[in-house]
């Protein structure tokens, strides 16, 4: 995976998942995944520890191998969903992830309770269930020696949904950019709202993109990775507004899902609507990058953008201070 | 449109019709059109959230273009997104309010099957959006205030609005508000629905009248999200805090704007008289400030909502 080598530019398919274990990372990886994974977990049925199965094509594959091909089947290329903490470890350089605000509780704003069971306590069931306090984690890391800021959204946890702490977070990711003048990167895969939050969680659209706007203004890009299924208030407020937007093949992404759709139009939607290839065939995303490539996608983008700070023009500080510059002293020359 | 729970209102209504069709001088209709009105007042003093949600919803209640006809001496509709094409379900133009000139913008529903086929029971395709964001850049080229209605309840759900980006038009447009160089007003007027509301919401006030609702996902969605079961909505509507009085409390709406008695839907012209003064009264606070301050002020009240 070295710059000089030809690996990061033709992207083969494997060169991720090798460079990975070459470096080690391979059995931190499994140890992680031995909390997660509970779609392969339904998908291999009793006793297949060692099996897993394919939702799509029903394909059995060995979990190591499976693994290995950081969880895309093997012989459909489907793109299995992917754990938080599994999604940094394939995305960061080994070590490199530095977490910020692990720690930061839940909310409960409304103090709702569903039925005979309170909001607190499936906070709790869903902390215990992913290991993670809630739907959101980032912090600094390194893509191929690029220093940026990553982020990712738990879709295990409630569905990935969008509530006070998950905006919060995304807001502090967005500022951690500001700060360090690092490239923004997020991974979103959302349900939508939380709705035990009510309006606090609608309002956590307009909160990211309050900060948003500032890291336009800051000139620090942001790459939004989409992979499925991402929906509602995360596409409709800052996952759609990458500088570069990016989707994993197959997801679902949308501002409605297909089975709201479906219910709203009484149409079946056609194959393949509403999935990355159809957005970007719509020009609503940039590329569709298969998992394997991905590290060497975000790598290549950050090196461009790394470079923007020591070019005489564009975004770095020469264009900056003649943007200040008074309209007078541009018109002289004209 | 009836309201079941409005039953006692309604018997009341059929006794003084009979007499009066008797005799219209009658001396009973004074009495029993004051019991009415006592009735009315108490029925509406304490609604429940589930009934707040009929009432936001009723077919008879004001729409924007209602308002417009009895806030404004002038008004113009313009129309497109200079994209694709001309939504029905947000419409809005320059107006004159009182002598001073504002951007109105706001959801249109239809009332029958033919206004509601055209304005799409005011849920927007992306070209709303797109058309709301060009409004809001017209504003701002001339220094106008921007005041948005919103009566929703949502974006439209389809593979065509998909495909055209709906979730992008969304996000663009609340984006687009936060860093408007003019002052900006909102007030929900009807049913405050998801982020097809939210895109044109985001304000230096936001108000809402007095049997309005604001919410993340209507009752019945929250309801089948949360268990299951759409006809759970009214325990939804309870739970989820979406009234004014509620999201007073919670800090997210600034002020409610009252309605005639027994609900705008009795009365448009003193429902948009009580609006406009709310409106002039809210542009009077946002004379003269500082365009930056009111962007910065903007900027830190949603960067302050659910934060620990
Ligand atoms: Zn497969």
């Amino acid at each position: 995976m070295g710059r000089k080598g030809l690996g990061w530019y033709h992207g083969e398919s494997r060169a991720a998942s090798a460079a990975l274990s070459q470096k080690g990372v391979g059995r931190n990886m499994r140890d992680i995944l031995r909390r997660s994974h509970r779609e392969d977990e339904r998908d291999a049925g009793a006793g297949g520890d060692l099996w897993v199965r394919c939702s799509k094509c029903k394909e059995l594959l060995y979990r190591p191998e499976h693994e290995q091909n950081l969880w895309v089947c093997s012989k459909c290329k489907h793109h299995f969903r992917v754990a938080a903490p599994d999604r940094i470890h394939i995305t960061a350089d080994p070590g490199s992830f530095e977490e910020r605000d692990a720690d930061l509780p839940p909310m409960d704003p409304l103090h709702f309770r569903s039925g005979v069971r309170t909001y607190r306590e499936k906070l709790e069931q869903s902390a215990a269930a992913t290991g993670s306090p809630e739907a959101f984690l980032y912090g600094l890391a390194r893509i191929d020696d690029s220093p940026c800021v990553l982020g990712v959204i738990e879709i295990e946890f409630i569905g990935g949904s969008m509530g006070a702490i998950v905006g919060e977070k995304v807001t502090r990711a967005i500022e951690t950019s500001i700060a360090t003048n690092l490239p923004l990167i997020l991974f979103s895969s959302s349900g939508g709202a939380r709705m035990q939050e009510g309006v606090v969680s609608l309002m956590q659209m307009a909160k990211t993109l309050a900060r948003l706007d500032d890291l336009g203004a800051a000139s620090v890009p942001f790459v939004s990775v989409m992979t499925d299924p991402c929906y509602g208030g995360v596409t409709a407020s800052f996952a759609m507004l990458g500088d570069v937007n990016i989707g994993e093949p197959g997801a679902f992404i949308g501002f409605a899902g297909p089975r709201v759709i479906e219910q709203t139009t009484r149409e079946r939607l056609p194959p393949g609507a509403a999935q990355s290839e159809f957005l970007l065939s719509h020009g609503m995303l940039d590329l569709v990058v298969p998992r394997p490539e991905m590290r060497t996608m975000l790598a290549r983008l950050l090196r461009i953008y790394a470079a923007r700070s020591t070019a005489a023009y564009g975004s770095g500080e020469a264009f900056l201070e003649s943007r200040s510059a008074p309209p007078e002293k541009v018109a002289v020359g004209a | 449109m009836e309201l079941e729970w409005e039953g006692p209102v309604r018997q009341l209504d059929g006794e003084i019709a009979n007499i009066r069709r008797v005799n219209p001088d009658d001396d009973r209709i004074k009495s029993l059109e004051e019991d009415r009105e006592a009735r009315l007042r108490d029925l509406y003093q304490e609604l429940s959230p589930w009934q707040t949600v009929q009432v936001a919803r009723h077919r008879d209640r004001p729409y924007l273009l209602d308002y417009i006809k009895w806030m404004f001496t002038d008004f113009v509709e313009v129309h497109g997104d200079r994209r694709f094409g001309d939504d029905r379900a947000i419409l809005g133009g320059p107006a004159l309010l009182d002598g001073t000139p504002l951007m109105v913008i706001g959801h249109q529903k239809g009332r029958d099957t033919a206004s509601n086929l055209m304005h799409n029971f005011g849920m927007p395709n992306p070209e709303g959006y797109r058309k709301a964001i060009r409004l809001f850049r017209h504003a701002e080229k001339l220094g106008l205030p921007v005041l948005t209605l919103v009566d929703t309840p949502g974006a439209n759900p389809s593979l065509p609005a998909e495909e055209r980006g709906q979730a992008q038009a969304i996000a663009e447009s609340i984006a687009v508000m936060l860093s408007l160089r003019v002052p900006t007003i909102c007030v929900v007027t009807g049913e405050g629905g998801s982020g097809g509301a939210l895109a044109i919401a985001v304000a230096d006030r936001l108000a809402m009248l007095q049997y309005s609702i604001l919410t993340v996902a209507s009752p019945e969605a929250a309801a089948s999200i949360l268990w299951r079961d759409a006809s759970q909505a009214p325990e939804a509507a309870a739970v989820m805090r979406i009234t004014g009085p509620e999201l007073v409390e919670l800090g997210i709406v600034d002020s409610l704007i009252p309605e005639p008695p027994g609900g705008a839907h009795r009365d448009h012209a003193g429902a948009a008289r009580l609006l406009r003064e709310h409106v002039l009264a809210m542009l009077e606070e946002l004379r003269g400030e500082d365009v930056e301050d009111l962007i910065r002020k903007r900027h830190d009240k949603y960067r302050n909502i659910g934060r620990p």
